[in-house]
């Protein structure tokens, strides 16, 4: 290293004693608009992250069925006059059996598929006299399936009364009905945002409109319009933070509380009920990361907005 | 540095309360303002320091026109006058320190880099020791003293004054005058609009601005 390099002017030497306190934010902070600004933004952050949340759930659930749906089929086979069932169960079986793409089947006893009924039409009933189909439930290889229209020949073939059903109608419905409840979570999600974007810029209106004054002296001492507006969206990201992790934690903590609930929960008839539909309830850590973004989302979407409507104020001044 | 050409300034239909104003700011002048009150002092401060547009004739600020000024060029020019006002204009959410250091802030200077400098300005005006209470606590004089450190801390070109001695009493009055008569001296120009003779005998080296029927009348 050169000893010729000419030698940068010390920084001059202040008292510690004597430094002042951190400075204050030009546009006020500690209003009671900044408050209920800071309580709107909660509480939509709040709503928003569970419409996502609920989305999410849904959505995985959804995934869920349709994958375990696709991994099953089954085989109906109706009592038929002039036709042994247990013949034609028989037949059905070994067919099934040496389709490519069955990995592996289960066949329901008499007394196994009359269980089956048992929910619908009670107990203590003797239902040997009810002509009660068989059922012969096939897993298959979701990645090489069996040839449907094939099987279905081949059954006709075999049992003209056995009716292959690879649940696709259901796994439709099922789809549809999820379909729809992440669209009413979206709309939701957005109608939320939206009404949140109205807030932040009504308040920030509000704000500019109050601080004039301030305004008007910021000016005057030189203060480019520039200025004056990353002064204020540092104001309203630091409303919009506070509201935005307040919601967002209220949230999580919303979706942590729901999965210990649901453990509790769980072997009671409710309990499975709603794992039969959620799964588990149980957000993963990428909702929890999605429900943190969002919250992070809000609070810079919050300063953005703000310093937006801020130049347009300042613009109108001019 | 300012030029009037045929400047008048009327609010709504009336009467034009300035009228055919042609007079020139130079650079390292020192002028009194003074007339009669509602002659329209404030009103001409306030074209001086470009926050109203005059309703006919040309002012040049610092060789520009300013009706031709952007924004920016506006904000440029304001950063070489310093304004005192005569209800003073501090902020309120703010300590005397920040309201000083204002201009230095706004321009992004780091805090560290001014305080000395606010810090010799305010033990000068006398507000040191009060240095970190707010405008709400302070007299009439403190904030006038405030005001002007504020006016002066950015080493202005031009240093508008309405009635910076209104609000303290005589000695104290002598003592800010220096403090103009000073920045003068370093090179800035200075108007300093005001109703107190015994402050404008006090400096003969000034030329005087009387305002009166809405004219202007120079005598140097």
């Amino acid at each position: 290293m050169s000893t010729n390099e000419p030698r940068k002017a010390a920084p001059p030497k202040l008292d510690p004693v004597e430094a002042p306190p951190p400075p204050k934010p030009l546009a006020p902070t500690d209003s009671v608009a900044g408050r209920s600004l800071v309580i709107v933004i909660a509480i939509m952050t709040f709503l928003a992250a569970l419409a996502a949340g609920a989305a999410l759930l849904v959505a995985d659930a959804s995934a869920d069925w349709r994958k375990d749906a696709a991994r099953e089929m089954s085989v109906q086979v109706k009592v038929m006059e002039g036709r042994d069932i247990d013949a034609d169960v028989a037949s059905v079986t070994k067919l099934v059996a040496a389709t490519p793409g069955v990995r592996d089947i289960r066949v329901y006893s008499k007394a196994e598929s009359e269980a089956l009924l048992a929910p619908w039409l009670g107990q203590g009933l003797d239902l040997a006299e009810l002509p009660t189909p068989r059922m012969i439930v096939l897993r298959v290889d979701p990645a090489s399936p069996p040839n449907l229209a094939t099987l279905r020949k081949d059954l006709a073939e075999a049992a003209p009364s056995a009716v292959l059903d690879d649940h696709r109608l259901w796994v439709e419905r099922l789809s549809q009905m999820a379909g729809t409840v992440v669209a009413i979570a979206a709309l939701i999600f957005v109608l939320i945002l939206a009404a949140m974007t109205a807030t932040v810029a009504s308040a920030t209106r509000a704000a500019v409109a109050t601080n004039r004054e301030i305004i008007e002296v910021l000016h005057l001492v030189g203060a480019a319009d520039d200025f004056i507006a990353r002064e204020y969206r540092k104001r309203f990201w630091v409303l919009g933070l506070r509201g935005a992790f307040i919601g967002g934690g209220g949230a999580a903590a919303f979706f942590i509380a729901a999965r210990l609930v649901a453990r509790r929960l769980v072997a009671t008839p409710g309990g499975d009920q709603i794992e039969a539909m959620f799964g588990t309830v149980a957000l993963d850590a990428r909702g929890f990361a999605i429900i943190f973004g969002l919250a992070a989302l809000v609070a810079f979407s919050t300063g953005v907005l703000s310093r937006e409507i801020v130049l347009g104020r300042l613009r109108e001044f001019h | 540095m300012l030029r009037f050409d045929n400047v008048g300034l009327r609010y709504g239909p009336d009467e034009e309360t300035l009228k055919d104003l042609n007079f020139s700011i130079a650079p390292k002048s020192f002028q009194f303002l003074t007339g009669p009150s509602g002659a329209g002092k404030t009103s001409l401060l306030k074209l001086l320091m470009l926050s109203m547009k005059p309703s006919r004739g040309k002012i040049e600020a610092f060789g520009e026109d300013s009706s031709k000024l952007s924004k920016e060029a506006v904000t440029r020019i304001r950063r070489r006058i310093g304004v005192v006002f005569q209800d003073f204009r501090l902020l309120d959410h703010l300590t005397l320190y920040e309201n000083v250091a204002l201009p230095l802030r706004v321009v992004g200077r780091d805090e560290a880099s001014y305080r000395a400098e606010v810090f010799e300005l305010l033990r000068w005006v006398g507000l040191f020791e009060r240095k970190y209470a707010l405008p709400a606590v302070l007299s009439g004089g403190e904030k006038q003293r405030a005001a002007i450190a504020r006016a002066v801390i950015g080493q202005p070109e031009l240093l508008l004054a309405d009635e910076p001695t209104g609000n303290v009493d005589p000695p104290l009055a002598r003592r800010l005058l220096r403090l103009f008569v000073e920045l003068h001296k370093s090179g800035a120009a200075v108007v300093i609009a005001t109703h107190d003779l015994d402050l404008m005998d006090q400096y003969d080296a000034a030329k005087r601005f009387v305002l009166a029927d809405g004219r202007l009348h120079v005598y140097e």
